[in-house]
């Protein structure tokens, strides 16, 4: 990527990220009842009557933040406080309401419910996900045995998705994805179901993905996967950051909070 | 919005190059850097060339889909010959015997399993068009790639069955008295341009399913109408005797119609193709394609959202 040249004496941060106060609003379908039965449907297209059960969510309210090359940053916060969201506004998956999204390349998102194909073997889906990426059958040769060693799977490999445990199903998506360099790869508890070996292994390669000057978004509910992986920390609280900063001491205050206030708010979510 | 008073404070600390720079906007400060619109939509023609980068796995996903079609069902590929085989015993039976639509068609039969072929395949590539995205959103949402190749994916899984289809045609039309001659060799540009023409097809239908999900529900019954008007079991030009002149040109241009005649022509030898429908044949395919592509492209950024 050619990047202009700092003039600055300070070392130069380059950017990868940049969103402008970002406002995020998205519409559920059919919350409520089906799609319907042919004749309804049709009077619904014909007279252009939006679906009657579109509920509008306004789940990031203005978020300005930038990331730099070699970061890796956590995202925390309770559930439904926009952290999916933002990483799929990132992604360019949801049209940003106000503001704008900012990116070095085409980010990845890897997500918990990120399906391949489920019928297929996990073999096909290793082929198919890296042509995808953007591989050329000859790349796809050469990494081939190196995705399937990383996933670690076994003899699953030759055996349809379908048949995957969850832990293992996120193994060989995170190793799909990982077998590129991204500019930015964002991770939404893609690792969560995964065994400590695989955390352990995953957790290195996020490194390795770091040093390789890309940015990293880890959203996770465990803190001390943030913690290991991650050096700078986000905490969102209903669509807003509530803190940014060095992942220690973000961590240490959204640990704290929730430790004192934790049997209140159970009930809530 | 009071809400935006926090993200003030925080692009004053997270962002010192634009605040020593002065008012610089996010956009210049992006641009400087060189970062692009997250998901903005690429111009046409380097949309095109992305989707020529992954014709490896336009390949791939085709295959792949043909080998999960039938995973469920116990006789497996067997069905892709069978299913419309037995369509053709349906029509058979009601169509040609009970209406009598047969009287006056040499080699019906061949006649039939030619037009319900046909039909089919353009039936299935813009039924499967219509779902190409709602289906695969687990794929589109998790990796990058030009989404018309998922469409496209879908139509060359249809050309496949329809390789099938053509095998199991020959012996029919072969085993009703027919010879080969070199009008065969007619068959291959025809599919071409049906070809053309579905991919066009399905890729508006895809873009068009992807918003309103209810069209996958109504595509059947649009399409069995179709089925109706398209001279599949009957031949048009005996039915449009007594009706006005637009009803006969609007039954002879259309598409499927086109499509049916052109493969007859070139099979049977006691069928000759209305006038002009090749060329009829050629500009709808032209149409469909071009159409097709730039409707489609045009809320390529908007797949997989909401």
């Amino acid at each position: 990527m050619a990047v202009a040249e700092p003039t600055q004496a300070t070392p130069e941060r380059i950017p990868t990220v940049v969103m402008d106060s970002l406002h995020i609003v998205y519409r559920v379908y059919g919350a409520g009842t089906g799609k319907g039965n042919a004749p309804t449907a049709l009077h619904r297209i014909l007279t252009r009557r939006t679906a009657p059960t579109i509920r509008e969510i306004h789940a990031v309210r203005g978020v300005s933040l930038t990331a730099y090359r070699g970061e890796a940053i956590g995202i925390i916060g309770k559930n439904g406080s926009g952290k999916s969201t933002l990483l799929q506004a990132i992604a360019g998956l949801l049209p940003p309401e106000q503001g704008q999204v900012y990116t070095d390349g085409q980010p990845s998102l890897l997500g918990v419910n990120a399906v391949l194909m489920n019928q297929l073997t996990g073999e096909r889906n290793v082929v198919l996900g890296c042509l995808a990426m953007g591989m050329s059958p000859d790349e796809v040769q050469a990494k081939y045995n190196e995705i399937v060693d990383f996933a670690g799977i076994g003899d699953f490999i030759s055996l349809p998705m379908r048949t995957y445990s969850s832990g293992m199903a996120a193994r060989l998506r995170f190793a799909i994805a990982a077998a590129k360099t991204h500019e930015v790869l964002l991770i939404d508890e893609a690792l969560a179901t995964g065994d400590v070996e695989f955390r352990r292994k995953s957790e290195q390669r996020i490194k390795e993905l770091r040093e390789a000057a890309g940015t990293v978004f880890l959203v996770s509910h465990g803190v001390d996967i943030i913690r290991h992986t991650c050096n700078r920390a986000i905490w969102l609280d209903a669509g807003l950051i509530k803190m940014d900063g060095d992942v220690n001491e973000v961590v240490d205050a959204y640990e704290a909070q929730y430790s004192t206030k934790a049997p209140a708010q159970a009930g809530v979510y | 919005m009071s809400d935006t008073v926090i993200s003030d404070v925080m692009r004053e600390v997270r962002m010192p190059d634009r605040t020593a720079s002065g008012s610089t906007s996010a956009a210049e400060f992006a641009e400087r850097y060189g970062l692009d619109r997250s998901g903005a939509r690429p111009s046409i023609l380097s949309y095109l060339g992305q989707l020529w980068t992954r014709r490896h796995f336009i390949r791939a996903f085709a295959t792949a889909k043909t080998l999960s079609l039938y995973t469920t069902a116990r006789l497996g590929q067997v069905w892709q010959v069978l299913t419309p085989l037995l369509n053709v015993a349906v029509y058979y039976l009601i169509f040609g015997v009970l209406f009598n639509t047969r009287r006056g068609t040499p080699n019906f039969i061949a006649f039939l399993v030619i037009g319900v072929f046909v039909f089919t395949y353009t039936q299935r590539a813009v039924l499967v068009g219509s779902k190409a995205i709602s289906d695969n959103l687990g794929l589109i949402r998790a990796l990058h790639f030009p989404r018309a190749s998922l469409p496209l994916a879908l139509t060359l899984v249809e050309l496949q069955q329809l390789g099938i289809s053509m095998g199991v045609l020959a012996v029919i039309v072969l085993a009703t008295g027919e010879s080969v001659t070199l009008n065969w060799l007619l068959v291959v540009p025809a599919l071409a341009l049906q070809t053309l023409f579905n991919v066009g097809f399905s890729l508006a239908v895809a873009r068009f399913g992807a918003r309103v999900t209810d069209v996958s529900q109504l595509l059947p019954f649009l399409f069995r109408t179709w089925l109706y008007l398209s001279g599949v079991f009957y031949e048009i030009k005996k039915f449009t005797t007594n009706a006005p002149d637009w009803v006969a040109f609007l039954m002879k241009v259309n598409p499927a119609a086109v499509y049916i005649e052109v493969v007859r022509d070139a099979l049977l030898a006691t069928h000759t193709a209305v006038p002009h429908a090749w060329l009829l044949a050629t500009a709808w395919a032209l149409l469909a394609c071009v159409v097709g592509f730039v409707y489609f492209w045009q809320a390529e950024e908007k797949y997989g959202r909401g």
